[in-house]
């Protein structure tokens, strides 16, 4: 076994471009590890863990690409070397050759467009904040795709955005839809007149897949990024995107959408909520059901519930048919021959359940939901810490695993967009005998997985194999459009016909569902 | 824009980051347009913030840099000797290329050319001598940046070399540079065997009067002008001259035969059509006459210098006066020639780099196709290498334009600023010199400076904007 590695000075590259080199290098045979790593701080910790840290890497500076090469033999490690270089080059070229002149900064851009109106900012949080102030002080919008971007700074650009009366969407904003456009990882949906405000990326692509499915239609989906509501940032975007929701003549209902966020913050917003002539809808996962005593805010407990329920104000019915529907297929879930002829297959070992997230936010409604149903659920992002698991690479008893969480996404690309962690993971869980269902979540729209459901089915009819018990229920919800690039029919036609996955029309189905054959299986 | 505006309009979208979000808003038709984003030069956060708390300040300071380099009207008004006219020359001084730097520290080229010097001065009888001499303490050694003065290479100029006299007319300073010795072996790569010395001797007895008495007759010869038709033409200056050279015999050629011999007046024709970079003696000192005018503006963090001594590579800002920022040279990766490899290349050398920041040279690739074969061949690149420049400068040229950019001024007064904040380097142009003395040129090519200066220069200059301040605070309460 050698290990080589290399300097490459003042190259630089994004770290979407080299994990797809260092993809491609960890497929030539006679590779055990590689890496290809601007050198950050983070980065030579993920080297210095995975034993890829080099002396030699001391003297490198921060503009500067670490190439390091497991393998079986010097010669591999040479010729994987220069392949590295002949990729990199590759990418360098493909850019310089097949496009006109990029401009190479904000201010260049705005000279060729100069009516530009926002700024989408994807590169290391560490940089994003100053390109966020640049385009702030231009007078543009901005959505901040990046995440690491620190608090001091968030509450800086959105101090400074709610004087110029712009919007700073995120850090950490995954998902946006303005004036019909979709923004980072969005989903196709309708135009429409429910606006929704968002502090979380999957709540949001949720609730507007469901609307759009549902014959309704978004007019603006704005994203404040998870941290805008913690108590540091006290809500400034979220609060400024429900004014001017309030004020555009184009939103009818208005619908909230938070994870578990500070209870002062929440009630600010209930506060501005008073002032609003327009039905508002919200749905604050965790949040106290006091909460809501006296407001004029129409609470729900799920996502699919917030967004029935604007479907239906906006149809021009009243929502409490929503309740009736959503209680009605409850009883109807129960007494389902698919949920007998699950349970009749199963073995008598097996009895627990794991669900593996892509979206946080959907993880975070699963959870409340099945605490419910089952009670106990272990998880890498409880708060209880009797259940947090102690090793989330480690599963144990009824357990859900948010995959986009920190521990699971340094250095790599998000679950939503490569699934072969997960994918390892769904393995892993099957081989254990006392796993009896398998909960997940499948995010389409741009941005994301194209071709989710092939991979899918590969992993879960090998899932199958892998069973001591020779079978495993899949259950699963599709968040999406049919006009997503991925088609959700087509994904859901796929995953029901191929893989025999209990496929359901929203994320609150799909957990009460899981919970619903763990329970029948205790009660057996 | 206000916020409830923007849902009226049309989504227009700059991206700056991943590419797959530019692609997705083109499939819905959506305007979006990629910024080819670099992170920044890693810098402390205290300079960064002195200069973005200053930024109104600097960048009118920067405006009025700007305006001086625009304004500067170089022309070649004399010939004279280097001690009768350079200022603060010395007997016993010899001025070289780049920042300051002491014999210990020099380069093979430049002691080799120092050598050179020293014998063609009558000083020394031999090189073994002249080593002696040059070592000890009997020479003073300074930059030629600090005399108003520039040299090619290694840049040496000693007391009794003859050097073309240019004025600014606009703000009367004048710059100097000694005359092209042509290709070869020559001094300003290092060579100082007898040929070599032959040669200056030459140029001192014949062409020097000669050339005199022609530009003496004229008056006065618009350099301004030259450089700006030879753009037009393919040149750019630095690596290329032959436009320019060409352009400079059309106007001199007549005073030459009516002020000389005809016997003289043919060699020293030929001499001068000879050698494609004889106007590189002049398109130099026409941008240090230019610059010099835009020193001393307190509060500019537009550079006015960025040279070269083959071991150190160094930049003066307008803001912070006669202070040097210096790092390693980078040895430069050219296209070599037969025979010879990146081994034998000397680290980058020279006083030339002051066409690029003057806007010429390597920032002016784009008007040069005939050279593009150093970065690779494709006409495309050099345009983008310009375009790329002029996200670092403070603006754009008036008269010097880049006729395949839709004749677009060239890029003109780098900020060391933006160079920091942008993570780009200045492109150069540049020669390559043999790292032994004496063996000549072995290539040429194009090389990005290194950051190192560039970032002290930043940190220097938030140095100075502090001081300022603090200063102006002191006389408020006294």
């Amino acid at each position: 076994m050698v290990v080589k590695g290399k300097i490459k000075r003042g190259e630089y590259f994004d770290s979407v471009t080299l994990m797809i080199v260092t993809k491609q290098i960890n497929g030539i045979a006679g590779i055990t590890d590689a890496a290809v790593v601007m050198n950050t701080a983070e980065n030579r910790s993920i080297l210095d863990s995975s034993g890829l840290l080099l002396s030699e890497f001391d003297e490198a500076k921060g503009s500067d690409l670490l190439i390091c090469i497991k393998a079986d033999s010097d010669e591999i490690a040479g010729k994987a070397m220069l392949q590295v270089d002949e990729v990199l080059d590759k990418v360098r070229h493909s850019i310089s050759d097949s496009e006109d002149f990029l401009p190479k900064s904000l201010e260049t851009a705005l000279k060729t467009m100069p009516d530009a109106n926002l700024v989408l900012i994807s590169v290391a949080g560490k940089y994003a904040a100053r390109e966020a102030m640049k385009a702030l002080k231009k007078g543009l919008h901005v959505m901040i795709f990046s995440d690491n971007v620190s608090l001091d700074d968030e509450i800086k650009l959105k101090k400074y955005a709610r004087e110029k009366d712009l919007f700073v969407m995120g850090p950490d904003c995954g998902t946006a839809i303005i004036n019909g456009v979709p923004l980072a990882f969005a989903n196709i949906v309708n135009r429409g007149k429910i606006g929704i405000v968002a502090a979380s990326g999957t709540g949001l692509q949720e609730i507007s897949s469901i609307i759009s499915n549902n014959g309704a239609g978004i007019s603006q989906a704005i994203g404040t990024g998870g941290r805008d509501v913690k108590k540091e940032v006290g809500g400034i975007m979220f609060l400024a995107a429900l004014d001017a929701l309030k004020s555009d003549k184009n939103t009818e209902i208005i619908v909230l959408v938070s994870k578990p966020s500070a209870k002062e913050v929440l009630k600010k917003i209930l506060g501005k909520v008073e002032d609003i002539h327009k039905p508002v809808i919200a749905i604050f996962l965790g949040a106290d059901e006091k909460l809501f005593d006296g407001s004029k805010a129409i609470p729900a407990k799920t996502l699919e519930e917030a967004a029935l329920n604007a479907v239906s104000i906006s149809k021009g019915n009243n929502y409490n048919i929503v309740q009736d529907y959503l209680r009605k297929r409850s009883i109807k879930m129960k007494d389902n021959d698919k949920l007998l002829r699950i349970v009749s297959n199963l073995s008598m070992e097996q009895k627990y359940l794991r669900g593996l997230f892509c979206g946080g936010t959907l993880c975070e409604e699963a959870h409340l939901i099945l605490n419910n149903i089952i009670g106990e659920m272990y998880s890498n992002i409880t708060s209880q810490k009797e259940f947090l698991l102690k090793d989330p690479w480690k599963s144990t008893k009824n357990t859900l695993i948010d995959m986009g969480a920190d521990e699971f996404t340094v250095g790599r690309p998000h679950p939503m967009i490569d699934y072969s962690l997960r994918n390892r993971r769904i393995l892993q869980e099957a081989k254990s005998p006392e796993v009896a269902v398998i909960l997940f979540d499948v995010v389409l729209g741009h941005g994301s997985n194209m071709h989710p459901a092939e991979e899918l089915v590969t992993v879960i009819k090998n899932a199958h194999l892998q069973s001591p018990g020779g079978i495993i229920a899949f259950v699963c919800s599709v968040t999406g459009t049919t006009e997503d690039p991925q088609d959700k029919k087509q994904v859901v036609k796929k995953l029901e016909n191929d893989a025999d996955v209990s496929v359901f029309e929203s994320n609150a189905a799909a957990a009460e569902f899981a919970g619903l054959i763990i329970n029948t299986l205790s009660n057996n | 824009m206000a916020k409830n505006d923007l849902f009226d309009k049309d989504l227009k979208v700059i991206n700056i980051g991943l590419t797959s979000f530019k692609d997705s808003l083109e499939e819905v038709n959506t305007d979006v347009m990629q910024v080819d984003w670099k992170p920044p030069a890693e810098i402390d956060e205290k300079a960064l913030k002195i200069i973005s708390d200053n930024y109104s300040y600097i960048k009118k300071e920067n405006e009025k840099s700007l305006k001086k380099i625009l304004n500067g009207t170089p022309f070649l008004v004399d010939l004279d000797i280097a001690i009768e006219v350079i200022p603060g020359m010395k007997k016993n001084m010899i001025l070289h290329a780049g920042p300051p730097i002491n014999w210990d520290r020099m380069c093979g080229p430049m002691r080799g050319a120092i050598i050179g010097a020293l014998i063609y001065e009558g000083l020394a009888k031999n090189p073994e001598e002249a080593e002696k001499i040059a070592a000890s303490n009997e020479i003073e050694y300074s930059p030629c940046h600090e005399h108003g003065t520039v040299g090619p290479m290694a840049g040496i100029v000693s007391p009794s070399m003859p050097v073309f006299v240019l004025k600014n007319e606009e703000y009367g300073n004048h710059a100097y540079c000694t005359m092209n010795e042509g290709l070869g072996k020559v001094l300003r790569y290092g060579a100082f065997s007898k040929e070599v010395i032959e040669k200056m001797r030459w140029m001192e007895s014949v062409l020097y009067p000669a050339l005199k008495r022609a530009v003496n007759e004229l008056g006065k010869i618009d350099l301004k002008n030259i450089i700006a038709q030879a753009l037009h033409m393919g040149d750019e200056v630095h690596n290329r001259n032959r436009a320019a050279t060409s352009l400079f015999y059309r106007q001199i050629a007549p005073a030459v035969i009516k002020t000389n011999d005809t016997d003289i007046a043919v060699k020293v024709l030929e001499f001068i059509n000879g050698n494609d970079h004889f106007f590189l003696n002049l398109s130099m000192p026409a941008c240090k006459v230019t610059l010099d005018a835009a020193r001393n503006i307190k509060g500019s963090s537009v550079v006015v210098a960025m040279t070269r001594n083959g071991t150190d590579f160094g930049i003066q800002l307008s803001g912070t006066g006669d202070q040097w920022f210096v790092g390693p040279a980078p040895i430069p990766d050219a296209l070599f020639f037969p025979g010879y490899t990146k081994d034998d290349a000397n680290r980058d050398i020279g006083d030339s780099s002051i066409t690029e920041t003057n806007g010429l040279g390597g920032f002016a690739i784009a008007a040069s196709p005939a050279i593009v074969q150093f970065i690779g061949g494709a006409a495309q690149d050099a345009l983008n290498y310009t375009r790329e420049m002029y996200e670092i400068t403070e603006g754009e040229n008036n008269l010097y334009q880049i006729p395949s950019l839709n004749f677009r001024g060239t890029p003109t007064g780098i900020d060391v600023v933006k160079v920091v904040e942008k993570g780009i380097l200045p492109f150069i142009d540049t020669g390559v010199a043999h790292k032994d003395a004496g063996i000549g040129q072995v290539g040429a090519g194009v090389l990005s400076a290194p950051m190192e200066p560039f970032i002290k220069a930043v940190q220097g200059f938030a140095g100075s904007l502090e001081k300022k301040k603090n200063k102006n605070n002191y006389k408020e309460l006294s």
